[in-house]
């Protein structure tokens, strides 16, 4: 029986305070006028003015880095330019100034969504992880079914404080909320049969209830299967396993057309719903290793060897391979293609977010395949936790440039509000999965593969 | 020097892998053994050192991709620079997106082709060379140990063979060197 330790519950606390103190800061520092913007603006101006002959340099090879990299001058501004025509405040906005006030006030709220979808994320795809074990009738893991459903204990609180925030983000989120931009935009009309306010929310209910019933169902399963001396319960959780995969893989996709696409409404990719799944399965994944080789350390889980260890470094290693193939997949093809209206999408990343856009492909994919490539390696206990931290860092970045440059666009910094979100949402999820591992025995009795799983061996 | 080696045949791979832990416990020395598939585990229980081929394959998947970069560097920058899709191509970083599929192909197929030659040069098999395999039916139904004889009492090691469930014994002297 696991309880959280009281130094790492007192950190988890420490985290949510200091964090909610960083998020509440976040929001009411957010410029709430024009004139506020122009002093903003100013004083960005003369500070920009100082450290000019320093930095001037290194700007100028920056700003052209899409143009030389195209061999045609001008040619990153001219797609921005039609980038930000597609946005609600290109056509709405009275001046520059506008523009930017609705940026910055975007801001904490972008910080917040990333932190927040990015823990949800790695519940989810715990979950996610944790059906396919049951509807493979996989014989090796059995022995980390407490620990998966110790993780995904934090869908509920993760996916309803999701829930609020795209359903109150508004505008802030979703241009094709604004209906005085729908009004005069063609292909927004075109679209409004599915984006639109309310089957937005009923889309987003249908998740939530379908995600956390599964949740729900199959622990009180899982948990009654410990009890009875027949497969019962075991073949029950095996069906609803098996529809709850069908129900994610159609939900997943609308989710993150939803949540994600739908921020820049005319920009699509087929492959988006794939990328977001990879992004989160592997993080997911990556969570599994680490509170197993925690778990592993204060020796409550004996009876998970090596073996098991190995296996889950394995996926770690083939899933971070799989984001970058599809990574790559919507980038190479959209680079091909070379369609302005599809392009605007990577320009921005790579014009704004250059270190954090390549940056994140060294830690998601370099990093993991160089780490984890030899066999033993995938044993050692802490070769796993620096390839682990590689790809949450990664992946986290990987959100973060899903969210903010199409939200707030130029105006990004990683400041308060950014780190605020990520502490009160990592303490949040360490003081609630640290709770949900703790309430019964780590070993899943009378599992049908128990035996199968504790003889783990290759 | 005339080597002497005996050949206990099983016909069971679990009596086989108990066998082998046997005799290695009572220190005698396993040459070789003979299976109709692989036995799992059983590299181990002979003692085997542990395959090196990963790493080979490791280090010509660098020679595949090292293969690719200067190939296409070559043909399409160098030599008779290609426009692809209205692309620049002035240097090979601009273009590097398309050449992508190509170095993983290559690398791919440099690490795969190259691993199983190795493999067939550390096993020493090459085309028309006759099979090592001193009784047919290891390729069917039969499990075969050879163990050394030379400086052991072979009625004694015969004894012990038995004790170890082999259903047949023969001692083979084999007059070259090996």
């Amino acid at each position: 029986m696991y309880t959280l330790p009281k130094n790492l519950k007192l950190f988890s606390i420490i985290l949510i305070v200091v964090g909610l103190a960083g998020i509440i800061f976040g929001f009411l520092t957010t410029p709430k006028t024009i004139d506020d913007v122009k002093k903003i603006m100013a004083e960005q101006e003369s500070h920009h003015g100082e450290s000019h002959a320093v930095a001037g340099h290194e700007e100028g090879e920056t700003a052209n880095f899409v143009d030389e990299a195209r061999g045609q001058e001008g040619y990153s501004e001219n797609a921005m330019q039609h980038a930000t025509d597609l946005k609600p405040e290109g056509h709405g906005a009275a001046s520059h100034e506008e523009h930017v006030l609705h940026q910055l006030q975007t801001r904490p709220w972008s910080a917040t969504f990333v932190a927040a979808f990015f823990f949800m994320m790695l519940a989810l795809g715990a979950l996610v992880f944790y059906a396919i074990q049951y509807a493979s009738q996989a014989g090796w893991s059995p022995v980390l079914y407490r620990v998966m459903e110790g993780i995904t204990s934090y869908l509920l609180p993760g996916s309803v404080i999701v829930f609020l925030i795209v359903v109150f983000a508004g505008t802030h989120f979703y241009p094709w909320q604004n209906h005085e931009l729908v009004a005069e935009d063609k292909i927004l009309q075109a679209k409004s049969g599915y984006l639109n306010f309310p089957f937005f929310i009923i889309r987003a209910v249908i998740y939530l209830l379908g995600w956390n019933l599964y949740r729900y169902f199959s622990r009180k399963n899982s948990l009654a299967q410990a009890e009875t001396n027949n497969y019962g319960p075991y073949r029950k959780n095996f069906k609803a396993s098996v529809l709850f995969l069908v129900f994610f893989l159609l939900t997943e996709a609308t989710m993150s057309w939803d949540w994600f696409m739908s921020m820049t409404p005319h920009w699509y990719s087929t492959l988006f719903a794939w990328y977001i799944f990879a992004s989160m399965f592997v993080s997911a994944i990556t969570v599994i290793a680490l509170v197993t080789i925690h778990l592993k350390g204060r020796g409550l889980i004996p009876f998970v060897s090596d073996k098991h260890l190995h296996d889950l470094a394995k996926f770690m290693f083939a899933f971070s391979i799989f984001w970058t193939y599809l990574w790559f997949g919507q980038f190479m093809l959209i680079w091909y293609a070379n369609i302005p209206e599809e392009v605007t999408y990577f320009i921005i990343r790579i014009q704004e977010y250059k270190v954090l856009f390549f940056g994140m492909l060294i830690l998601n994919f370099v990093f993991p395949i160089l780490v984890l490539m030899n066999s033993d390696y995938k044993r050692i206990p802490w070769f796993v936790v620096i390839a682990a931290v590689f790809i949450l860092v990664g992946h986290y970045i990987d959100i973060f440039l899903l969210v903010m440059p199409s939200t707030v666009g130029h105006n990004w910094h990683f400041g308060i509000p950014e780190i605020g979100a990520t502490l009160f949402f990592l303490g949040l999820f360490i003081f609630i999965v640290g709770n949900g591992l703790g309430k019964v025995s780590l070993r899943p009795k009378n599992d049908p593969f128990i035996r199968e799983s504790e003889n783990y061996h290759f | 020097m005339a080597a002497t080696k005996i050949h206990a045949i099983y016909t069971d791979d679990d009596l086989l892998m108990q066998a082998v832990k046997q005799t290695r416990a009572a220190n005698y020395h396993i040459s070789e053994v003979f299976t109709p598939f692989p036995v799992h585990g059983l590299d181990h229980a002979v003692g085997l050192a542990p395959t090196r081929i990963a790493i080979t394959s490791f280090l010509y998947g660098l020679v595949g991709l090292s293969v690719a970069v200067a190939m296409m560097n070559f043909m399409m920058i160098h030599d008779w620079p290609q426009n692809i899709g209205g692309k620049p191509s002035f240097t090979y970083y601009q273009n590097m997106p398309a050449f992508i599929p190509i170095m993983f192909e290559l690398t791919v197929f440099f690490a795969g082709h190259l691993m199983v030659i190795t493999f067939y040069m550390r096993s020493k098999l090459w085309p028309f060379k006759k099979a090592e395999n001193p009784d047919v039916r290891t390729t069917d139904d039969h499990f075969l140990m050879e163990v050394d004889a030379d400086n052991h009492d072979v009625e004694k090691l015969t004894k012990f063979l038995y004790d170890t469930g082999a259903s047949e014994i023969s001692l083979i002297e084999n007059e070259q060197d090996h």
